[in-house]
């Protein structure tokens, strides 16, 4: 008997019920209740986000395939295909670092190889609270030895990401992870289930009781007790993973199968039922057939289960048995379980009896969707006020403080623990503003980068969603490469929570604005709600993942300074905006104020002239000014180069110093190029309509910054690149 | 020369070796699958870098039961060339091909960088393309590449002059810092007595093409080429 308690542990409201019952003519079973309660979850239906999602551009002359399916694809021409996408991991990550992680991985890869690609890079968006709490660092540990595990085992190279440590995510953290595959045109697969009575086969792993409700879970605000769901999280097998992935690559070359999906979030649930909603067809399935690694698990648990490393394959009659062949190669089943059916049902049994028989549209396309209540928080006008702290005397110690600011520094010891050479794709290593990786027996190369400034969008939601795609792509322009597709994770706090609706709205119209000036689409993504611990909600973190073209390898630039006697040039205007800046935050532990304007408009051209200018061959380096201001981007520019040469720069005095150094005004690069190069370049920047401006030159061993005259940064190279590389470290160390 | 590479369940850097040799380098060469009985007339056999069967156990020990392993027994005792890259080195050690083991790194976390190997021992099948004492920089990936042996057993490595590679810092110094995994004697590469089987950790494939950084890789590959 379905009581309204049995409806509370299924995060189902009495309405949401009312609808089921209408839905389907009858009162569900238990099992059946199951299923509802996971594809009506927030986290498969996005039964809060959708109304707002809708206002993305998805649209483009090369996209392929938008949202909606296992993951994006992008015509990238000469007949191949990228396919990328970005998915959190959140909740999992939070109960069990290691396990959570490692299985956000495998989750995002099967998306790619699901649709016939070969995953090419990895790159994780990660969100700690202060390192200085034990329990932080025992969480990023965790989470980094997890991510290591996994894509080390399985051959897939992580090649980049982003890290950031504030306090908020402290009972939260944030693990976003974006995967990127390459795949033939011609040999792209999707979720079908077409031509009834083709036999419908499970694949991968058995199924046990790992992960049951994972889904249900990552849609629900934690307590206290969260630590005890720990058996909720699965457990990954990277080793079965590559076996899968090459199984499943190998009959997709073959053109053995029409149809397949990953059995992720919502296991035997969501595979079938979406793959018959997406075909207008049926699928019967017979549960006593599914390899089961545990006795005695009933039909609620088996269509429950989330273990990891599984795939449903609708394959065509004919290849079953060759299939099976390849299947056996790699040690692995291909068990057939049932067959797709026409009338659009979803029907399993289990020792002869019928425990399922539901339509599959009712499960996937007539959840309930939420306008729900937005308001604008009350906190924000007096968060936005800001009052400039008294200014520091000793600005060289304060940059120095900036640069091992665990958000500014180094993460080399975090990501030489990724594997991230494998597949000998990789130009750029780890630490530029974008990996770039490139397409073997081709000129064209691949850059990919992770961002969000969730400060930014805390304190101003709209223009931080705005910023969070320029600086995206920004960093894409800085390397050499055109935007060509975006998928976006979107990590926000409850959205029964009005203020945190609002800013799921905001983020959302300011991002959905940049991408149209910036002719991006979006081809997909994820949303997770409910990060939320003990009532107080994660900062509004979108996090962008975006990957750009660069046409021609040659012409690929990284952020170093490159030569001695090089000339400094500044892209675009300063405008000394302190709001919301890393100096503010982490010197004087203010995370207030408005955040930097900025201008689409303006940012379109400074990217425009960045990339013109790399492929036309005039700058030896480029590198974009954002968290720590100008200053952190020179010093950077100085000790990312092979020769750690240093520079001396003027910036003129149009504001109060500490701005001309730390203030995060956006729409700004800097980039370095022989003299000879200087005419041509300013000409293209009057011709682009972009500020220019020469601030200095490349050489000696000290960052030498100087404010009309007056020095006020003058410091070794090493002495910041120290600073910069031990702060990680040590403070593993130290403690 | 005709080189073959086994593929075990796991390996993952197969292809990446087999685009080396084929692509770069011009050169014959195969995939030797682990569950078959023919090394299909190789000159050389490459055991790649990965996780055979996901090392689960220790590292390189299951894959030691490869079908296979019989006939590569076998092609190394007839003095076959033989070269094991990071898992490939773990599984020569489990199958007694070389002696030694590797114990997990001394930072006990997974390490991926360049770093800097001194060639101790030029006049081999695998190295006489470089310089005695030549500095090679080879990037790294591995959690268990801790080289150890017992006392007497390096010694007798030494006095043979088996220690074909030694992580040193950028100056040829085997420094206590360039030693990242802690390996003992900084070892980073070893060959057997009869001068046929080689191991080693880093990755002479991830160094061979201009655009990843560095070409020493290939000294390995065109040695193995040139030899004889």
């Amino acid at each position: 008997m379905i009581d309204p308690k049995l409806l509370a542990d299924h995060n189902l409201t009495a309405e949401e019920y009312e609808r089921i019952i209408r839905l389907i003519g009858r009162e569900p079973n238990l099992t059946e209740l199951g299923i509802f309660s996971l594809m009506w979850s927030e986290h498969c239906s996005y039964k809060s986000s959708k109304v707002h999602l809708q206002k993305f551009p998805t649209k483009g002359e090369n996209v392929i395939q938008g949202p909606g399916e296992n993951a994006g694809v992008i015509d990238i021409g000469d007949g191949l295909a990228v396919v990328f996408k970005i998915e959190s991991h959140n909740h999992p990550s939070y109960i069990e670092p290691f396990q959570g992680a490692a299985t956000g991985v495998g989750g995002i890869l099967r998306d790619i190889f699901t649709m016939g690609a070969r995953p090419i890079a990895l790159l994780d968006s990660l969100r700690f609270g202060p390192l200085e709490n034990p329990r932080n660092r025992a969480i990023m540990e965790g989470v980094v030895a997890g991510i290591s595990s996994y894509g080390n085992s399985i051959g897939v190279p992580t090649v980049g990401g982003e890290v950031y440590f504030q306090e908020c995510y402290s009972n939260n953290p944030l693990v976003n992870v974006l995967c990127l595959g390459v795949a033939q045109k011609s040999k792209l697969f999707f979720a079908k289930a077409e031509g009834v009575g083709n036999p419908v086969l499970y694949v991968g792993s058995k199924t046990g009781r790992d992960g049951i409700h994972g889904a249900t879970m990552a849609s629900a605000e934690f307590g206290k007790e969260t630590e005890q769901k720990r058996p909720n999280v699965q457990v990954g097998d990277p080793f079965k993973e590559k076996l899968l992935l090459e199984a499943c690559l190998e009959v997709m070359d073959k053109n053995l199968i029409i149809g397949i999906q990953d059995m992720g979030a919502a296991g035997l649930t969501c595979s079938t039922s979406e793959m018959a909603a997406k075909s207008g067809t049926g699928i019967a399935i017979d549960l006593d057939l599914v390899p089961q690694r545990e006795e005695g698990m009933a039909p609620y648990e088996i269509m429950l289960s989330e273990s990891q490393e599984r795939m449903l394959i609708v394959a065509k009659k004919e290849n079953v048995a060759e299939v099976q062949r390849i299947f056996a190669k790699w040690d692995l089943d291909a068990v057939k379980v049932g067959e797709v059916t026409a009338g659009g049902k979803l029907r399993v049994t289990f020792r002869d009896q019928v425990v399922v028989d539901l339509p599959v549209e009712a499960i996937v396309n007539l959840c309930p969707s939420y306008r729900r209540p937005a308001r604008k928080p009350a906190y924000l006008k007096s968060l936005q006020a800001l009052e400039l702290p008294p200014f520091p005397s000793d600005l060289n110690s304060v940059l120095l403080q900036i640069l091992s600011s665990p958000t500014i520094a180094d993460k080399e010891w975090i990501y030489r623990q990724y594997d991230h050479m494998v597949q000998i794709n990789t130009v750029l290593l780890p630490g530029a503003d974008a990996a770039v990786l490139r397409i073997k027996g081709d000129k064209k190369c691949l850059a990919v980068t992770v961002d969000g400034n969730s400060l930014y969008t805390y304190l101003d939601p709209r223009t931080g969603g705005k910023i969070a795609i320029a600086e995206a792509c920004r960093n894409l322009a800085c390397v050499g490469a055109r935007p060509i597709g975006l998928s976006n994770c979107l990590n926000f706090g409850n959205p029964e929570k009005p203020d945190v609706m609002w800013q799921f709205k905001e983020v959302i119209e300011g991002m959905a604005e940049a991408c149209r000036v910036f002719s991006i689409p979006v081809t997909g993504g994820n949303v997770s709600f409910y990060n939320d611990t003990e009532g107080v909600s994660v900062y509004p973190t979108p996090v962008l993942g975006v990957v750009g073209l660069i046409g021609d390898i040659s012409r690929m630039v990284s952020p170093g300074f490159k030569s001695e006697g090089d000339v400094v040039v500044l892209f675009g205007e300063d405008r000394g905006e302190l709001g919301g800046s890393e100096y503010l935050r982490s010197v004087f532990k203010l995370e207030r104020g408005q955040p930097p304007a900025i201008d689409l408009e303006r940012e379109k051209r400074v990217q425009g002239l960045c990339l013109e200018a790399i492929s036309r061959g005039l700058i030896r380096s480029a590198h974009d000014i954002s968290e720590g201001g100008l200053a952190v981007c020179a010093a950077e520019g100085c000790y990312l180069g092979p020769g750690k040469i240093g520079c001396i720069l003027d910036l003129g005095n149009s504001f109060r110093e500490d701005a001309l150094l730390f203030g995060e005004t956006q729409s700004r690069i800097i980039v370095s190029l022989p003299s000879s190069n200087l005419a041509a370049l300013m000409a293209l920047a009057k011709e682009s309509g972009v500020e220019a401006a020469p601030i200095g030159q490349c050489g000696g061993r000290s960052l030498i910054i100087r404010c009309a005259d007056r020095e006020i940064i003058n410091l070794p190279v090493e002495i910041c690149q120290r600073a910069w590389k031990n702060a990680i470290p040590r403070l593993f160390s130290l403690f | 020369m005709k080189f073959g590479i086994v593929v075990f369940p796991g390996s993952n850097c197969d292809d990446d070796t087999l685009f080396v040799l084929q692509k770069v380098l011009r050169q014959e060469a195969i995939f030797l699958w682990h569950k078959d009985h023919d090394l299909g007339r190789v000159d050389c056999v490459l055991l790649p870098g990965g996780f055979s069967y996901g090392d689960y156990l220790r590292a390189g020990a299951i894959a030691k039961f490869s079908p296979l392993m019989q006939e590569v027994g076998e092609f190394a005792e007839r003095g076959g060339l033989v070269l094991g890259i990071c898992n490939g080195f773990q599984v020569l050690l489990e199958l007694g091909l070389l002696p030694g083991a590797m114990l997990r790194n001394k930072s006990l976390k997974f390490l991926c960088q360049h770093v800097h190997l001194r060639v101790e021992n030029a006049a081999t099948a695998f190295t006489h393309r470089a310089r005695p004492g030549q500095i090679l920089r080879i990037p790294i990936a591995h959690f268990d590449g801790n080289y150890y042996a017992p006392a007497e057993a390096l010694s007798e490595l030494e006095a043979g002059n088996q220690v074909v590679f030694r992580y040193v810092d950028e100056n040829g110094e085997t420094t206590e810092a360039a030693n990242v995994n802690g390996s003992a004697a900084n070892i980073g590469g070893l060959i057997n007595a009869r001068g046929n089987v080689l191991g080693m950790m880093p990755h002479p494939e991830r160094a061979s093409e201009a655009i990843l950084g560095s070409l020493d890789g290939r000294l390995i590959f065109e040695s193995l080429i040139l030899w004889r």
